[in-house]
């Protein structure tokens, strides 16, 4: 509704206008040397493949790697994988395509 | 009309209270009884037009109508009695009988006539209603106040805003949205769902907001609500089907009496345009999802293609003739409920038979276009919904068949042998590994087939709704009752 006196419109926020709260990025790692790197593959077909090579690469610069997979693609991944990761890993890698 | 906290309203003095306007005939011919009321006892008068009407009664100005809209007068006069603040009767208009049983005074307004009626309170005034629902319910509204400036165009602005899923938004207004929040008796602070991907806690009142953007009546508001209670349950995962690449989104099916209630189609050109209900009930839903979850194309949405479908595909299952059971009782709510299917999916694909005079022939076309849905060497994985128009319908219904006796010949037909399916069969890369070879599978997963009724009179087509990764890897239908929104 036009307010008549002042000609503008009030309208309500449609979102949920809280939500734009920044969440800092977790630190970046300097070296993978001595690093414990997660390969987080999300059960996309050949994710695998991909997984395997990525693995070989990170082994040549001294890192370990520790290999995770998610129940199902199609949904988010569980807490408990997700605090099994961050408290065992200092950095993730997950495999999205197919 | 909801039960919302109203601002207080003005506090009464115990006795007789009258409303009056100027504008009023009735009003004027009973100043003179008011006066002899007054004489007898004390009585305050609320003025709803000029303050300074009835002349000889200190009248009380109420021409802002807050104690006239507190007490939901309707005609004036109206006549009240308080007693500890509280009313206790109230009678209107005119009536000599009535005013002397009333104030249990006696030779009330001699000469006049026995009885006049009354005349409209500004309080119901149309040409008011929404500026006194604002004026007196606005602050139920706790959501943010957003001033389009004089020189935007408020339709503009919301595009600006990025509040739209592309096509024009309808303002959300305070009093359009109050007039939402009159379509449920839910208070407007009950949280409906958490909301991905932001996991945002959605109130009836942000609900009602986009409820209004997308174009919803009032009395769509409880099928609105429904829908995105059951979007947010955990099997449902409305999470994972906004951040899919494959085209699929929620596919709401409503069946019961609302649907008539509402004017949703079920019949012709039932998943096109042309019916509010349908096209905005669904929008609602994917709405709340972009503006409450923060889920939008290109961002947490990865959608390689999409679907139109997903501005919301919303419509009503054709039960006043089916040969079927309907989907909602088939899925467990008692016969004649109000509910709501939600079922991740796009659409429609279509099915052509035009020469089928048997059941188990329509039932091979059926499987046949079903066994394609995705790829037709992948199976199990995604769900289908087989819409079936009257006039198939009528075949089988001309045979007997029910719903069960049509799926058993479905699971029959759509039992494939996997070594056409495997990988690198017919020249397809695409497929299932090769250790399945050498056994038969089902197209589709137990209770993944689901069958509804729907569509116009005339045309032998029926179509396949497709599906998304299904059950507890991806999405389970869910149903929900629409009646607890209402």
């Amino acid at each position: 509704m036009r307010n008549d006196l002042t000609m503008t419109t009030t309208v309500l926020d449609p979102t949920a206008g809280t939500a734009t709260s920044q969440v800092p990025k977790a630190e970046r790692l300097t070296s993978l040397d001595g690093a414990v790197v997660a390969l987080l593959d999300i059960s996309k077909p050949r994710g695998d493949v991909f997984l395997n090579r990525v693995s070989e690469r990170l082994a040549e610069h001294g890192a370990t790697v520790m290999r995770f997979t998610k129940p199902t693609f199609a949904r988010v991944a569980p807490l408990d994988l997700r605090q099994e990761i961050a408290s065992q890993c200092d950095a993730v890698i997950e495999a999205l395509a197919d | 009309m909801s039960e919302m906290t109203l601002i207080p309203s003005p506090p009464v003095t115990d006795g007789l209270v009258a409303v009056v306007k100027r504008d009023c005939p009735t009003c004027e011919l009973v100043t003179s009884v008011l006066e002899q009321v007054a004489a007898a006892d004390s009585v305050v008068v609320f003025t709803q037009d000029d303050p300074a009407f009835p002349e000889n009664l200190s009248p009380t100005d109420d021409t802002n109508l807050d104690f006239s809209w507190h007490h939901h007068i309707e005609t004036v006069p109206t006549l009240l009695r308080f007693v500890d603040g509280v009313e206790q009767e109230r009678i209107v208009g005119w009536s000599r009988e009535q005013w002397e049983s009333f104030t249990g005074l006696t030779d009330l307004g001699p000469g006049l006539p026995d009885h006049r009626p009354g005349c409209g309170s500004l309080s119901v005034d149309p040409t008011l209603s929404d500026m006194l629902a604002v004026r007196f319910r606005g602050d139920v509204l706790v959501s943010k106040r957003i001033e389009i400036a004089e020189l935007e165009d408020e339709m503009e602005a919301a595009f600006d805003r990025g509040w739209s899923d592309g096509l024009p938004v309808i303002p959300a207004t305070e009093a359009r949205v109050l007039r939402m929040l009159d379509g449920t008796s839910r208070g407007p602070q009950e949280v409906v769902g958490i909301i991905p991907p932001n996991l945002v806690e959605a109130t009836v009142e942000q609900v009602a907001i986009n409820a209004v953007m997308a174009g919803c009546k009032p009395e769509y508001f409880p099928v609105v609500l429904a829908a995105v209670e059951a979007a947010c349950r955990d099997e449902f995962n409305l999470h994972g089907l906004l951040a899919t690449t494959y085209f699929a989104g929620p596919v709401m099916i409503v069946n019961g009496p609302v649907t008539k209630r509402i004017n949703m189609n079920s019949d012709g050109n039932v998943f096109g345009q042309g019916n509010r209900a349908n096209m905005t009930i669904g929008r609602a839903l994917q709405l709340v999802v972009r503006n409450l979850g923060g889920g939008r194309p290109g961002e947490v949405d990865m959608a390689v293609q999409g679907a139109s479908s997903k501005l919301g595909l919303c419509f009503a299952e054709r039960e006043y003739d089916s040969p079927f059971s309907s989907l909602a009782t088939e899925r467990g709510t008692e016969e004649g409920a109000d509910a709501l299917t939600l079922f991740a999916g796009f659409g429609p694909t279509p099915i052509i038979d035009q020469l089928s005079r048997t059941p188990e022939s329509l039932a091979r076309s059926f499987a046949e276009v079903l066994k394609t849905m995705g790829h037709p060497k992948l199976v199990i994985g995604f769900d289908a919904m087989l819409v079936i128009s009257p006039e198939h319908g009528h075949v089988f219904a001309d045979a007997g068949w029910d719903k069960a006796r049509l799926r058993a010949e479905l699971d029959q037909l759509l039992t494939l042998d996997t070594d056409d399916l495997i990988r690198g069969a017919n020249d397809i890369a695409e497929g299932l590994p090769e250790a399945f070879a050498g056994s038969q599978v089902p197209k589709y997963r137990a209770g993944g087939l689901h069958i509804v009724h729907a569509g116009g009179n005339a045309g032998l087509f029926s179509s396949v709704l497709g599906g998304w990764v299904s059950g507890a890897k991806g999405s389970e239908p869910v149903t929900a009752l629409i009646s607890a929104w209402a």
